[in-house]
């Protein structure tokens, strides 16, 4: 491990992202993320990167896809609203598939809400926000060392499977202060998509045997092809059959299906002999963790279930999960998203839910109080 | 037998292209390789950018590095481009709804910036795939399908725009205008800085049908009577050029810092 600092969690986020080898910015002031596009501002130009301030949201996720055609590993950082406005490019970058990391530091919603409070009220709209069928990654850290690492993961994790990643953070986190230690350029792994010299033109969206995403290089390098957010086959062109719309769509989805193994993530903290569950991600599972500890220390078998990929949601983990477990408690910051999946996935496990969206952070104390109640 | 500046420059495969008969726009996506080749650009260094409407579908046809976008947002993506890559030619081809309606921040930001792009409008004054809407550049009174009544929008002038927004090259095209507008698109190419060229395309199955200008012939004929050039509109009277339209370049600016060459000099700064 390298030197440690002290850093807040929207600054390990770029740092992370550049540490991955981003090397591209493009976005819209907006809090609680803003301080992401202050500090891609200052570090990116020092390490020859480039940062650009674009006239809204919208532009500034077209910006980072048309940064990552040409090569370039690109990021753009919104809240709230400005993530409602970023919907129609991720579902541009999955269609067209092209690699790309959005991130939300999620706040008080609908609309202006509750500036700029915390809330984890985008986990559905992160999985569902953009119009049609379309694979999904989503990543929600907890702490800003995680923030750090995850965010060289979503890197990955686009450049492998040219695809949309989207970086779903939240207030507590963005604006939470931590020790963090630095890793080491030798101890993260970092993936650049892969690229296939000897394609033709007609076979920049081929896809070889055993893979699930293209492997064309960038804009620039001989390569003449045709990018769309059309349909398309092989060659990048729409062929025009039903047949071969359902070819393309299930790859796109399988891209995400198929490979669960490799992009869900999550943590089982005192699960051994847990008798409740509490589920909880990001900033709230914080929370959740405290309150675990404390129930443990007065003899309440809780145990914490944190998916760190949100989407797609770890279900069989959750599944063997409620085998073993009596209860199920999930913690939100919102009036009950991830809930719904627990539902889904938990068989006849009764789940009950714990929800803060009045702007405040949910507190340990009534987690605790909620655990107590149900022990 | 396609000529040799379509074997060399478009997608033989993707042709006929799906525009109607008379369409202004197969002509200035032609005037458009032709100043590519003019210039003797280096094909895998050329990247054309599109929107979403009939013009956008330019980019599909054009054997380059080539981006179908979405709607409005070509300018915004081909900024990420030229950002990125500062040593590709990079032209957008739009349309006046995607560039100058629900892309009209892009345009006017991307103007600003003096960013080295080339943006060529193929105005047709409608909305023509969504079936003859009225867009910003349809004249004020005409018919549109949103319009039954006539139109009492006003009108953007895009190079007006594009000039009041800060580009450093803005110019006028026409269809009809072959040599005339290869030569405009060819300068605003070569031009270092923002570049607007705004070509009168024709749209005889919507504009032209619901106000009735006659047909393809009949809407090339009017360019051909009506068009006069910059430099002859110059010693005209205001009263003369009623009801003409003119084509030429109002502003070539050199000199103008590019936005890309700042930003390379600001990292060359840091490094020392």
């Amino acid at each position: 491990m390298g030197k440690k600092v002290l850093m807040q969690g929207n600054e390990a986020c770029v740092m992370g992202a550049i540490a991955a080898g981003m090397r591209f910015f493009a976005g819209y002031p907006i809090t609680p993320s803003t301080e992401i596009a202050e500090i891609s501002a200052q570090e990116l130009p020092k390490v020859g990167g480039r940062f650009l301030q674009m006239e809204d949201e919208i532009s500034g996720a077209a910006a980072a896809i048309g940064a990552s055609v040409a090569g370039v590993k690109a990021m753009t950082a919104t809240s709230g609203p400005g993530f409602s406005l970023k919907q129609e490019h991720i579902g541009y970058a999955a269609e067209a598939e092209i690699p790309v990391v959005v991130v939300d530091v999620q706040r008080v919603g609908p609309s202006t809400g509750l500036p700029t409070s915390p809330a984890q009220g985008d986990l559905m709209q992160a999985r569902w926000g953009t119009h049609g069928d379309h694979p999904a990654i989503v990543i929600s850290p907890a702490t800003v060392k995680e923030t750090y690492l995850e965010a060289i993961r979503c890197f990955n994790l686009a450049e492998k499977y040219r695809t949309p990643v989207i970086f779903l953070m939240d207030e507590m986190v963005g604006h939470l202060r931590e020790g963090i230690e630095i890793p080491e350029a030798d101890e993260i792994e970092v993936i650049d998509r892969t690229v296939n010299k000897n394609l033709t033109d007609e076979q920049a969206y081929s896809i070889p045997e055993g893979k699930y995403a293209p492997e064309m290089a960038p804009f620039g390098e001989g390569l003449h092809y045709n990018i769309s957010g059309l349909f398309h086959d092989e060659t990048g062109f729409p062929r025009g059959t039903a047949q071969s719309y359902e070819k393309f769509m299930n790859r796109l989805l399988d891209k995400v299906e198929k490979n669960r193994d490799d992009i869900e993530k999550w943590e089982e903290k005192f699960m051994d002999d847990a008798e409740i569950a509490v589920v909880s991600f990001g900033g709230a599972a914080r929370s959740a963790e405290e309150a675990v500890i404390e129930a443990r220390k007065q003899g309440i078998k809780a145990g914490l279930f944190r998916p760190i990929t949100v989407w797609p949601f770890p279900e069989k983990a959750l599944e063997a999960v409620a085998k073993k477990v009596k209860r199920f408690l999930v913690v939100e910051n919102n009036a009950g998203q991830m809930v719904i999946e627990v539902k889904a996935h938990a068989g006849n496990v009764p789940v009950d839910f714990l929800g803060r969206f009045n702007g405040s952070v949910v507190d340990p104390d009534e987690v605790l109080a909620k655990l107590k109640e149900e022990a | 037998m396609a000529s040799e500046l379509i074997n060399n420059t478009m997608r033989l495969r993707n042709l006929p292209h799906i525009w109607c008969p008379g369409c202004g726009n197969g002509i200035l996506m032609r005037d458009v390789a032709q100043a590519i080749t003019n210039l003797g650009l280096d094909r895998d260094k050329v990247v054309i950018v599109s929107g979403i409407g009939c013009s956008s579908r330019a980019a599909g046809y054009m054997n380059y590095n080539t981006l179908h976008t979405t709607h409005g947002r070509a300018i915004a993506f081909a900024t990420g481009i030229k950002m990125a890559k500062p040593e590709l030619t990079v032209i957008v081809i739009t349309g006046d709804g995607d560039s100058s309606a629900i892309g009209g921040n892009h345009l006017i930001h991307a103007a600003r910036r003096n960013i080295d792009l080339t943006v060529v409008v193929f105005n047709n004054n409608i909305y023509g795939m969504t079936g003859g809407q009225f867009s910003p550049t349809t004249p004020t009174g005409s018919l549109a399908t949103t319009a039954p009544y006539g139109s009492i929008d006003r009108t953007f002038d895009l190079p007006t725009l594009a000039m009041g927004a800060g580009a450093t090259y803005a110019a006028r095209g026409s269809a009809y205008h072959v040599p005339q507008t290869t030569k405009l698109i060819q300068d605003g190419i070569a031009h270092k800085g923002f570049a607007l060229i705004d070509c009168m395309a024709v749209c005889p199955t919507y504009y032209g049908r619901k106000n009735k200008k006659g047909d393809a012939v009949k809407m090339m004929t009017w360019q051909k009577e009506n068009v006069v050039m910059k430099a002859k509109a110059d010693t005209m009277t205001a009263e003369e050029l009623q009801g003409k339209a003119v084509i030429g370049c109002f502003r070539n600016e050199e000199n103008v810092p590019e936005y890309t060459a700042e930003y390379t000099k600001l990292i060359e700064r840091l490094k020392a």
